[in-house]
């Protein structure tokens, strides 16, 4: 037997599986789950690169997206209208969470803060957060909503041995098509150039003539709408409920953090790293899944505070 | 100029970031007591020079020895205990407090090592300091005014000031008058020098005004792209060819426009 | 050590609480052992915020503290509300003096994170354990003071206030020591500090440390003062988010401040949650706005203009 062929027929072990059809289960939910944490985080780490603001709020544009997403689909099924709308609602849930919360936030309270210290700015991240949290229960009440509509539709598929829903596929295609065009903005736009100086360094961006507050607006729109986007499309896979955002805020801060702040790419491999991580111990060794993402977290700020993949610092004398 | 009485001697002094050397083949011998001006265009190294002999930047080769022992490897914080202290171009206080308050800091900080740090701070002893200091830098009428409201000049004033309390040995100042209006420039350094003759420090001061330089130094080393070009008395310096060329002529030229 | 107005005022106040807390109700006395408790910790992230630092993981120290007891309790049967209460310290003590070597090197947002990252890996280990209560948490015995049983809650009241009052007038001595005197010099100017001559590592390491004894402190009175422990409430990263609110609420002025601050939260909380539970965190949070942008200094800052100028020397 070839090394090759060694490898690939036991390439099971490598993520902790004894068998084919484990190591497709662990594999696929891994992918799932760095799926939607990379739109959601992606968002998070380009407000970061660009404003230089860890957005805790970020959690509410996820929660906001799956509430309002999960809550159409449902009036829309009951009004009789065809499943398959829902993937529009998805989408439109995502660019109204994000363009309306975005909006309000930026220019409400996030502009009049610019000059004030970075950790002010996260608490104050952080107080929109409580606030946003609560006017989803004044709104949305606190039971939970199931909105399975969609992933009703697209039915199973058997893969390797066991079966998958197509939903939770299409998710990774989501992720993909996130990633692709976030690339394609940053390296082959107009737009992605600006950004890129802008993140570089803020004030040769201004004194380039770049219209700085309009890019933090429409920045901080964009990362909300990635945010409302995670939120929106997983919401057919859950049950949607109170403290959604709360948990998921802080997994994407651990994201960010090993991926490196202000890195799309960044994003994805830690998106990637802890989305099979916890992949392997909700499989392997449940006692360890919180813990195992935040030692890696906290691992990786000892050792390479920067992240895997930070963007590079202008050198300030 | 070799010297028996000589305490700061710097040898070989090589510093590259990369590909590009800051400063190179610096040897210098100073004396206990002189006055020393540090002339030279802006990125000739003067600045790379004093961060060096300060602990701030590590030489990427040479040494640098005060009364025998060699700085090099030893951070700003030991080289300050062993008695080289600086002010900086811009000052560097703490601006949210008074100048009182910034004044006894550095005087706690320069009186009460280790332990002693836990005790109170506010003391007879360091008060009289602390008067003493506010008397010799004419601080008092602005001792009780927080520093983000002073004027710049008296920033500086507090910068130097700050920098004097832990009697150090060796004073290097980082342009002193940079930001001081012509006018009161020179009852400015005479406050300083004054202050630093009666305490017979030795001083080394990066200046870019030859009046002041000319006033105040007893010596001068010249720099120009990271080498010492000349190192003479001022009259000598000002009359050198290289220095006109390289220096002062860059200065003349400013004027002119 | 005691002649000056705080530590005057200090003094009075925990006479007057002691005293009221012997004919006041019960829920007044819960408030204020509630309150006290978690002072305790603002006391001491308000010497890291002087000193520039915001801890986004203080719920880590908090959560050891409480869970030290829990644990002595069920495991050791210990009951002794002192030793109980140092357990908690000096667990968490120990465990933020071997953190703070690595925690030093760290400002801004990587502190806030890192902070936050340990805490929740301690948040995921408590809450998947089933010995340690996983996310139910458990009961915790009433406490003895020196083998007696009390009847009532007033002897544990009055515990608490004196430790916040000791605590209070340790603080308020540092603070007016060399060591003390350099949080706001480190925050303003870490390199000159440096250049002064004294180690800007060195001291964050001991106000970390200190930060951390206090919160463990806290942690353990807490878990005595409420009789459970339970992770979501105590080591869950928005504790430490509750911590800091509380923090910024108080204000940095003055050693009184935070149990001012922490009075007014668990009032607060308290009734935000008769009137409307829904609107309790949007009242934190609103409020966390309005302090950040027209009352930066806090509720200290507020009670300073009223009062007229303290001049503290």
């Amino acid at each position: 037997m070839g090394p090759w062929r060694f490898l690939i027929l036991n390439s099971h072990y490598f993520l902790g599986a004894n068998n084919m059809e484990t190591f497709l289960t662990i594999l696929l939910d891994g992918l799932q789950f760095s799926s939607y944490l990379f739109i959601v985080s992606a968002g998070l780490t380009i407000i970061f690169g660009v404003m230089k603001i860890l957005n805790v709020a970020h959690g509410s544009f996820y929660a906001w997206g799956a509430y309002t997403a999960a809550f159409f689909i449902g009036k829309f099924s009951d009004m009789g209208l065809p499943d398959a709308l829902g993937f529009l609602i998805i989408l439109a849930a995502a660019i109204v969470v994000g363009v309306i919360l975005g909006f309000i936030i930026e220019q409400g309270i996030l502009k009049h803060m610019y000059e004030r210290d970075e950790v002010l700015i996260v608490l104050a991240t952080f107080g929109l957060f409580l606030v946003l949290e609560d006017i989803i229960l004044i709104a949305f009440g606190t039971d939970p909503y199931f909105a399975y509509q969609p992933m009703a539709l697209l039915e199973s598929v058997e893969l390797g041995g066991i079966t998958r829903d197509v939903y939770g596929i299409t998710l990774i295609g989501v992720a993909a098509i996130v990633a692709v065009g976030c690339w394609w903005l940053l390296n082959k736009t107009k737009w992605g150039t600006l950004l890129k100086a802008v993140i570089f360094d803020r004030e040769m961006g201004i004194s380039m003539g770049i219209n700085v507050p309009l890019v933090y607006t429409l920045t901080f729109i964009g990362g909300a709408i990635l945010g409302g986007l995670g939120g929106a499309y997983i919401a057919p896979t859950i049950s949607v409920a109170p403290g959604l955002g709360t948990e998921v805020i802080v997994l994407s801060f651990a994201v960010v953090v090993v991926g490196g702040m202000g890195s799309i790419a960044g994003a994805a491999i830690g998106s990637l790293i802890i989305g099979l991580l916890r992949a392997i111990a909700v499989h392997e060794l449940p006692q360890v899944e919180l813990f195992v993402v935040f030692a890696v977290m906290a691992i990786v700020l000892v050792f390479r505070p920067e992240g895997l993949f930070a963007p590079a610092k202008p050198r300030k004398i | 100029m070799r010297n028996s009485s000589s305490i700061l001697q710097v040898r070989n002094l090589l510093k590259t970031f990369g590909a590009v050397v800051a400063a190179k083949d610096i040897n210098v011998d100073i004396s206990q007591g002189e006055i020393v001006g540090i002339i030279g265009a802006n990125g000739a190294g003067k600045t790379c020079f004093v961060n060096m002999v300060t602990g701030y930047l590590a030489p990427t080769e040479g040494s640098i020895k005060f009364e025998g022992t060699e700085l090099v490897g030893l951070g700003t914080r030991k080289i300050t205990h062993a008695g080289i202290s600086r002010s900086f171009q811009v000052s560097q206080v703490f601006h949210s407090m008074t100048v009182e308050e910034n004044l006894m800091i550095a005087l706690a900080i320069a009186n009460n090592r280790g332990a002693d740090a836990l005790s109170l701070m506010d003391t007879p002893d360091l008060r009289s300091k602390l008067d003493e200091v506010l008397k010799r830098y004419r601080l008092e009428p602005q001792k009780d005014a927080t520093v983000s409201a002073l004027a710049q000049g008296v920033r500086k004033l507090l910068d130097i000031a700050m920098a004097v309390v832990s009697k150090p040995r060796i004073l290097l100042l980082d342009e002193p008058t940079s930001g001081i209006s012509v006018e009161e420039k020179f009852d400015f350094m005479d406050i300083v020098m004054g202050a630093l003759k009666e305490d017979g420090v030795t001083v080394l001061f990066v200046e870019h005004d030859m009046e002041i330089v000319e006033r105040y130094v007893s010596r001068v080393l010249a720099f120009y792209q990271g080498e010492i070009i000349a190192d003479m008395p001022p009259k000598d310096a000002l009359a050198d060819k290289k220095v006109q060329e390289f220096v002062i002529g860059k200065e003349h030229h400013k004027k002119k426009k | 050590m005691f002649n000056d107005k705080t530590a005057k005022f200090l003094l009075l106040a925990a006479l007057v609480i002691c005293v009221g807390g012997a004919f006041a109700p019960n829920w007044i006395v819960n408030q204020f052992m509630f309150g006290f408790s978690r002072a305790l910790a603002i006391l001491g992230l308000m010497v890291l915020w002087r000193t520039g630092l915001v801890s986004f993981g203080h719920a880590f120290y908090f959560g050891l503290g409480a869970y030290a007891v829990a644990i002595l309790d069920s495991k050791l049967g210990v009951s002794d509300v002192f030793l109980r209460l140092m357990a908690g310290a000096i667990v968490a003590g120990v465990a933020g003096f071997l953190i703070g070597f690595i925690m030093r090197n760290y400002r801004d947002i990587f502190f806030a994170m890192l902070n936050t990252a340990i805490s929740m890996v301690l948040f995921g280990i408590v809450v998947k354990t089933e010995s340690l209560g996983s996310t139910d948490g458990f009961a915790i015995s009433a406490s003895t003071i020196f083998g007696l049983s009390p009847e009532t809650k007033y002897p544990l009241f009055v515990i608490i206030t004196l430790v916040g009052l000791a605590s209070a007038l340790a603080v308020n001595f540092y603070l007016k020591t060399t060591f003390g005197k350099l949080t706001t010099a480190i925050r303003d100017n870490e390199i000159r500090v440096e250049y002064l001559g004294f180690s800007v590592a060195h001291a964050i390491h001991l106000k970390y440390t200190i930060s951390t004894i206090l919160a463990g402190g806290a942690g353990a009175l807490m878990a005595m003062s409420l009789g459970q422990v339970d992770p979501e409430s105590m080591i869950n990263w928005t504790v430490s988010g509750e911590l800091v609110f509380v923090t910024i609420l108080s204000g940095p002025g003055s050693v009184i401040a935070p149990f001012i601050g922490s009075l007014v939260f668990e009032v607060l909380r308290t009734y935000a949650f008769e009137l409307a539970p829904q609107a309790w965190q949007l009242i934190m949070g609103a409020t966390f706005l309005t302090i950040i942008f027209f009352l930066p200094g806090g509720i200290w800052s507020l009670i300073e203009k009223l009062g007229g100028k303290k001049n503290e020397k």
